[in-house]
């Protein structure tokens, strides 16, 4: 059901503009703006999970190896995750234009 | 027929807002506002009433409890006055945007500075483009009447919007009136339960008051936009059936002795009725006035206000609030845009009469008619006073 807003008529639009479809956001580039982005240095991560619990966009998720990782279409590049980090294992660098 | 009481047109609403069941009152006093919430709080205190009564610090908390009730699916109302309604304002918008049909009464009053608590328009005009619908009342039976029209006409699945009732503060809300009640019963059967069309549930979640970028904004408020425009048959259908129920039959312009005048007076809230006895007296001297009342604002009846005054030769619009730099008064602004595309139009003179208080007896109503006789006679096309200010 959820389409890019460009594609959307007025006509189509629920009354009041509610969002009929929960947790639709996820299908939704959000992270496009960020001007940094978290690199984590796994010889430092101590798998603590703080980056994860501190997230406020709920961007990181646990991979195989055990490691938490941000994922870029939603981070919006805050440094909450490198700031909380207790042994500095995350660092923000510039994102570059692609 | 219904009860015929006497009582005061501030504690009529009131009994019309128990009458009509909600189930959230969130408000702050304010004069000339208060004895409605004073009532409310003793009628739901007192148990006659099953609603909560939110006592908030203020309008802008008022609204936004309103917003927030009406959203769950319950039946909200709120009330307010001038700077009241000014730090309301920025939830005004947001509660029409989202399509929330909650019911405010504005007991009208002037907008400091300088400092008054007396009656006009400028509180209303502040939010004219907020999205409600939008009524100005006359009388205190109209008031009471028009708080069960209000909520049959914003529930409806066709429409969803939050309406605003106008009525002129002291002038109305302070006045002893004689209003005619209506039985329970049939206030039951005129206006069920309200079924909302999205709430906030767990078991159906959904999001109300999402970010809405560039891309999809414009089509967001065309659709609020085309929604409020067609809201006007059901606004007359809901008048009809009040109508057929209580022998009150309301319309969005009222006509008095208008059909064949050729000077008419325009005038939207109570001063109508003052205006009223002023065509009765120009009638008898054998000029030909009549008198022509807006009661809806919002959406604005163009078709109904054109058949109403396209005939006459000069049209003398009384607005109660000054647009300070602008074109005239907002009634006049709205008047002269809805005829401007006839090729046979009257001249509009436009008179701003009775500003924060002011009394406009019948008297000043013929010496604003006189002189806009005169001044079109002479050419003038765009004439525009304040009336009765001191040189």
């Amino acid at each position: 059901m959820t389409k890019p807003e460009y594609e959307w008529t007025w006509k189509e639009i629920p009354v009041g503009n509610v969002i009929l479809e929960p947790g639709n956001a996820s299908s939704y580039r959000t992270g496009d703006w960020k001007s940094f982005k978290p690199i984590l240095n796994k010889n430092l991560c101590i798998h603590c999970g703080l980056c994860y619990i501190f997230c406020p966009d709920m961007a990181y998720n646990l991979d195989e190896e055990g490691y938490f990782i941000a994922d870029l279409y939603y981070c919006k590049g805050c440094g909450i995750c490198a700031k909380e980090c207790p042994t500095q294992a995350i660092t923000m660098v510039v994102e570059e234009e692609k | 027929m219904g009860k015929r009481v006497g009582m005061e047109v501030s504690i009529a609403a009131a009994e019309a807002v128990k009458q009509a069941n909600v189930d959230v009152i969130s408000a702050y006093p304010i004069t000339p506002q208060t004895h409605i919430v004073e009532h409310l709080s003793e009628v739901v205190a007192n148990g006659e009433l099953d609603a909560e009564f939110f006592c908030v610090e203020s309008e802008h908390s008022a609204m936004s409890i309103c917003i927030g009730s009406e959203a769950t699916g319950a039946r909200s109302f709120t009330c307010t006055s001038a700077q009241g309604l000014a730090l309301m304002a920025e939830m005004t918008y947001i509660a029409s945007g989202l399509r929330l049909p909650i019911l405010m009464i504005v007991a009208n009053r002037t907008l400091s500075a300088p400092l008054s608590i007396w009656n006009d328009h400028s509180d209303a005009m502040m939010i004219r483009d907020c999205g409600w619908i939008q009524f100005f009342v006359e009388n205190g039976q109209e008031v009471y009447d028009h708080v069960f029209i209000s909520y049959r006409v914003g529930e409806d699945r066709s429409v969803l919007f939050p309406t605003i009732i106008n009525m002129d503060g002291f002038i109305l809300s302070h006045v002893i009136e004689p209003i005619e009640l209506i039985e329970q019963e049939k206030i039951d059967q005129f206006l069920p339960p309200y079924q909302p069309l999205y709430r906030l549930h767990p078991d159906r979640p959904v999001t109300m008051g999402a970010f809405a970028l560039p891309a999809i904004f414009a089509e967001t408020k065309k659709a609020q936009e085309v929604a409020l425009r067609s809201s006007m048959p059901k606004i007359l259908e809901v008048w009809k059936a009040f109508g057929d129920m209580t022998g009150r039959y309301y319309h969005p312009v009222e006509t008095y002795k208008a059909e064949d005048a050729e000077t008419l007076l325009v005038t939207m809230g109570s001063i109508g009725e003052t205006a009223s006895v002023a065509v009765d007296q120009m009638r008898e001297e054998g000029r030909s006035v009549g008198l022509v009342k807006l009661r809806l604002w919002r959406p604005f009846p163009f078709e109904a206000l054109k058949q109403a005054t396209l005939h006459a030769k000069n049209l003398v619009v009384i607005d109660r609030c000054v647009s300070v730099g602008g074109p005239g008064g907002p009634v006049a602004s709205e008047v002269k845009s809805a005829i401007y595309g006839e090729p046979l139009r009257p001249t509009v003179y436009n008179f701003v009469a009775g500003i924060s208080g002011r009394d406009v007896a019948p008297f000043d109503f013929i010496k604003m008619v006189d002189k806009a006789e005169i001044e079109i006679e002479e050419g003038k096309k765009d004439g525009y006073e304040i009336y009765g200010v001191r040189e």
